[in-house]
């Protein structure tokens, strides 16, 4: 239960959430048919994942899952499960930056890849930097005052819930490929990478079931850590096989070894 | 050339003997880890999943072990895979591995986890050390194990 303190979210929020999906769900498909007719068909499977992770990451958006999240921690929890690690891992194999390019006209696309060329670019997708970005967000939501703030201004809400997928989503990205990548990295160091990141979000799944944050009652908060910490092992035991799996594939004896 | 492509010959074969022991020492790991977790953790409940006397870096530590061990086991599987697709895996090697992989987890966890760290213990309110001393000396004898098989593998080879 977490206390009452907590204002309502205004409607709007789940209002402008559904219109997003919807969209999501709309453009995609748009996309892939209208490239059809000039290029190879786009595969049946990414269509599959590409409506699970917007499905996915509608169910911890709006509905029931979402409105149990103002008032109990463990459905708060579960719901940022979907939403920054099942979601972005879904959404992912989908490959939509592939689906871009093959859409944009091609002065655009190239415009699109030496943006995505730059230094900044280069820097901001290094998985240092998304796993920073991403459970560097997770610390400062659950152990300052963000926790409070993000249930009294709906504002604030909003911009939590899309740092969570955000960020999620550059993290896999950046451990995993899978979609169009620019900057590669060798496997050894995303390994340590990924095994880091993963141990962080152990720690503060144990930090909070110690201490919840404020407003939360002890056995809802224990409940929901320990829904953090399982849950998570299982996402992540999901991510490490593809990780593993990509390694599997890129070192296949006979096969002309890229850079990375 | 003839030389350079024996040297690289056996150069790649030094490779994958080594993979075969990392293969096993990582899945070794692992899943003595996962053991440890369905059986202490969640069967007998035991071991406590926070303990209110674990440290800060004692949380930490165990995180970073317990993620370090999730991947090794699966990563050890893959490199087993890689190593029979390449047709190089030997069987009495890769057991003799997660046999050392598995007694070095156990000690470790067993020494530096329980005991340096205080991350929890094996059991609460019952005298700890019979408890102690007995998953010291399983680990202890996965280890010595898993050596001594090392050592007769290797001697069949060179025969």
């Amino acid at each position: 239960m977490i206390h009452h303190y907590l204002g309502p979210v205004e409607p709007w929020f789940q209002l402008v959430s559904a219109l997003l999906l919807a969209w999501a769900m709309m453009f995609y498909p748009m996309l892939s048919i209208w490239t059809n007719e000039r290029y190879k068909k786009w595969p049946m499977h990414r269509y599959v994942y590409w409506f699970a992770g917007v499905i996915v990451a509608g169910a911890s958006l709006v509905g029931p899952l979402a409105n149990a999240a103002h008032t109990s921690f463990s459905a708060h929890m579960t719901g940022h499960l979907l939403l920054g690690m099942l979601a972005p891992l879904l959404l992912l194999h989908g490959k939509p930056l592939a689906l871009v390019m093959r859409a944009l006209p091609t002065n655009a696309a190239r415009r699109l890849i030496r943006l995505l060329n730059s230094r900044f670019i280069s820097f901001a997708s290094h998985p240092v930097s998304t796993a920073l970005l991403n459970f560097g967000g997770l610390f400062m939501l659950y152990r300052t005052d963000l926790f409070i703030w993000m249930h009294q201004s709906t504002w604030i809400y909003a911009l939590v819930h899309i740092h969570v997928v955000f960020a999620g989503y550059l993290f896999t990205w950046s451990i995993l490929y899978g979609d169009l990548t620019i900057h590669r990295h060798s496997f050894r160091m995303r390994a340590a990478v990924l095994i880091v990141a993963l141990a962080s979000h152990k720690v503060l799944a144990k930090l909070l079931y110690a201490m919840p944050p404020a407003g939360v009652t002890t056995s809802d908060g224990e409940m929901g850590a320990l829904i953090m910490y399982y849950g998570g092992d299982v996402i992540d035991l999901a991510l490490i096989i593809l990780f593993c799996y990509s390694w599997y594939k890129a070192t296949a004896p006979g096969r002309i070894t890229r850079a990375v | 050339m003839a030389g350079k492509e024996q040297a690289k010959r056996s150069e790649d074969a030094h490779k994958l003997k080594k993979r075969n022991f990392w293969s096993g020492v990582l899945f070794g790991i692992g899943s003595m880890a996962f053991v440890d977790e369905v059986i202490f953790h969640q069967l007998l409940q035991w071991h406590h999943f926070y303990d209110l006397a674990t440290p800060q870096v004692g949380i930490f530590a165990d995180g970073l072990l317990n993620s370090f061990a999730w991947f090794a086991a699966i990563g050890g599987l893959f490199l087993f895979t890689d190593l029979r697709r390449r047709q190089a895996a030997n069987m009495r090697y890769c057991i003799a591995s997660i046999l050392i992989g598995a007694g070095a987890f156990q000690l470790f966890d067993g020494i530096i986890d329980h005991k340096v760290f205080r991350t929890h213990q094996i059991r609460y309110q019952v005298e700890l050390w019979p408890y102690d001393v007995s998953w010291n000396l399983f680990g202890a004898a996965l280890l010595i194990a898993g050596i001594s098989l090392v050592k007769s593998a290797k001697e069949r080879r060179s025969v």
